[in-house]
């Protein structure tokens, strides 16, 4: 069940955004709504959001103060984040990719997305396979520990698949044409847990994930093709079995480069984009830099949407705002 | 415009010429080329049927696997087949590397579908993603050499002069690819459909956010540049602007208002040698202090 608002957004559509009511027994999800709007909204369906504020699932909650006032947690990006990773569940496969830079980790994206896939209600129906060529799995255990998610129980549990690729290399850099080695096993690994899951479970919300692009470019040796020839065959699992998949990259390992083309065929490729930056005016104290979102693919058609949020990233949580909010 | 595109392609090539030819090429500023393609599909299935005569359409799959990984897992048995089956409709194809395969394989399966006669058949390359058969029609400039390129084009070129070949059109992401690759595939078309963006971004350094502002401005409308080359040589320039909605892609004509030619044509110069409307109205606003009070007014006296 999906309802839409149609009457908050015909006033001011541009400014406004879209209200996704899905289900209520399952899924709430606010996208890309002004303050204003926010407000109405609110208002309106307020007879929902109490009966539903002790959940803790929930991505935003009501506070003692006046409505107009709501404090947002999440319900800004991460409503977005999560709209966006929602692929399974809204009946095909989607393609994310997270564009970061050494000055701004977007590593707290992937975080939210495992927390948000593996947590309650979604987290019986879902699994995440996860090719680390970054840090080992106790590096994830101990930030997602924080976040109320025990990653080794759910490992168990067999709803996170953990591929080590920190040692990875690829025999002498060819990734497709020596078998055996290199990025067709690792892709024989990722498709053999999906099959798995599929046999065993049943589960109907399957994420690939990759921390990150540049790392596992490094590991094929340089060689972009090769690495552009393993993200298509992952790609197939998104259309094939209604996967999603959600790839981390450095965007300014490429800023040099006059046609960066991992970068653009990744962009090509990609449903939605996540672009993590530093503020264009420079460090700032209760600000930690500023997220883009652009969705390609909205629910009702192929036009495309950008948000943009200040966040700024706290020990358990990140927190998400409107620019100019905060002072 | 994108009309006479379809009836160009749908009018199919004379005895001895070769067949008309359309690169859709777009770039990540406006990446609707593959709404046009879809666009162009249709309208050609609809042509061939209105016709009266059958439209069928066989696929060659070159993305499901491309490079034979799956085959290869598969036989391993670390994998399980879970790939569609080859059908009279689909077939696979395990190397888009081997370029006369491929090749081949498209006219064989064009084959099939008219015979041997006089029959022709079209043929689609779609290759939005990544060299998914796109290297069949020379514009995969990262996986293989340059000698490769070459070859593509070449194979290309022979697949236009096939005499059963009715029409061909492909689509390109114009900014993966040598510009050498894109300028030779579009000397070998008849027609190129270019898609740009409304608005371009002025600073060209990628990734800010300025840059992300004008992708939303262009988030569901552009440019739709077309050129054809007449058999006689002439060559035909013409613009429409599309709009991307739920139901498809819509056509419109260039608006008035968009003063892009005007201004072109008028030579830069440090100043300006026309007012514009706005300084115009604030120009007659403006009460000079000795103005003429005409022959009948009466006397004011400043």
């Amino acid at each position: 069940m999906e309802k839409r608002f149609d009457d908050e957004r015909s006033g001011n559509e541009k400014d406004c955004g879209v209200v996704h009511l899905k289900d209520l027994d399952t899924e709430f999800m606010v996208c890309m709504l002004d303050p204003i709007s926010l407000k109405a909204v609110i208002e309106k369906w307020s007879h929902h959001l109490l009966t539903r504020k002790n959940q803790s699932n929930f991505d935003f909650f009501l506070t003692s103060e006046p409505v107009g006032e709501i404090r947002l947690t999440s319900a800004l990006g991460g409503g977005l984040i999560e709209d966006a990773s929602s692929a399974s569940r809204s009946g095909g496969g989607r393609v994310l990719l997270i564009e970061d830079c050494v000055e701004t980790s977007a590593a707290f994206v992937l975080h939210h997305l495992i927390k948000r896939t593996l947590s309650p209600p979604h987290s019986s129906a879902a699994l995440i396979i996860f090719a680390a060529f970054a840090h080992p799995f106790s590096h994830y255990d101990r930030i997602l520990r924080k976040m109320g998610c025990n990653l080794a129980v759910q490992r168990d549990n067999k709803r996170f698949v953990f591929l080590d690729m920190l040692t990875f290399e690829c025999p002498d850099g060819d990734g497709g044409g020596t078998f055996g080695g290199g990025l067709v096993e690792l892709y024989g690994k990722i498709q053999k847990a999906v099959e798995v899951s599929i046999v065993n479970g049943g589960s109907r919300s399957i994420s690939i994930m990759i921390d990150d692009i540049s790392l596992l470019e490094v590991a094929a040796k340089g060689s972009s093709n090769h690495v552009l020839d393993f993200l298509h065959y992952c790609h197939t699992l998104t259309t094939e079995i209604g996967c999603s998949l959600a790839v981390l990259n450095h965007e300014d390992i490429y800023s040099r480069m006059e046609r960066p083309n991992l970068i653009l065929q990744m962009e090509y490729l990609a449903e939605v984009i996540i672009k993590v930056e530093p503020l264009a005016t420079g460090l700032a104290t209760d600000v930690h830099g500023q997220l883009t979102v652009m969705n390609k693919r909205n629910f009702d058609g192929p036009l495309r949407k950008k948000s943009n949020f200040h966040f700024r990233v706290k020990e358990n949580n990140v927190e998400y705002f409107y620019p100019g909010s905060r002072t | 415009m994108a009309e006479l595109i379809c009836r160009a392609l749908r009018d199919g090539a004379l005895d001895g010429e070769h067949a008309p030819a359309l690169t859709i090429k777009d770039s990540i500023d406006s990446p609707f080329g593959p709404h046009v393609f879809n666009h162009v599909l249709a309208q050609l299935s609809a042509n061939i049927l209105s016709a009266k005569s059958q439209s069928q359409l066989r696929v060659l799959d070159g993305y499901t696997d491309p490079l034979g990984w799956k085959v290869r897992l598969m036989e391993c048995g670390n994998i399980s087949n879970r790939s569609p089956e080859a059908s009279n409709t689909v077939r696979l194809c395990n190397d888009v590397r081997d370029l006369d395969k491929l090749s081949l394989s498209i006219i064989e399966l064009g084959r099939e579908l008219v015979g041997q006669g006089k029959g022709r058949f079209s043929v689609a390359i779609d290759s939005r993603l990544y060299y998914t058969l796109s290297n069949l029609a020379g514009i995969n400039s990262r996986l293989f050499a340059s000698s490769n390129e070459i070859k593509n084009e070449l194979s290309c070129h022979a697949m236009l002069s096939c005499y059963q070949v009715s029409c061909a059109f492909w689509l390109l992401h114009s900014d993966l690819h040598e510009v050498r690759v894109t300028a030779a595939l579009e000397y070998m078309s008849s027609m190129l459909a270019n898609i740009e963006p409304m608005a371009r971004p002025t600073n060209v350094q990628r990734g800010n956010s300025v840059n992300l502002s004008l992708l939303e401005q262009n988030s569901n409308k552009g440019k739709f540049h077309a050129r054809l080359k007449r058999r006689n040589g002439r060559v035909r320039l013409m613009s429409e602007e599309f709009c991307i909605e739920p139901s498809g892609i819509k056509f419109t004509a260039v608006s008035s208002d968009d003063g892009m030619i005007t201004q072109s044509l008028v030579p830069k110069v440090q100043f300006n040698l026309q007012l514009s409307e706005e300084e115009r109205i604030e120009r007659a606003k403006v009460v000079l202090p000795f103005e003429h009070q005409g022959m009948h007014a009466n006397l004011s006296f400043y």
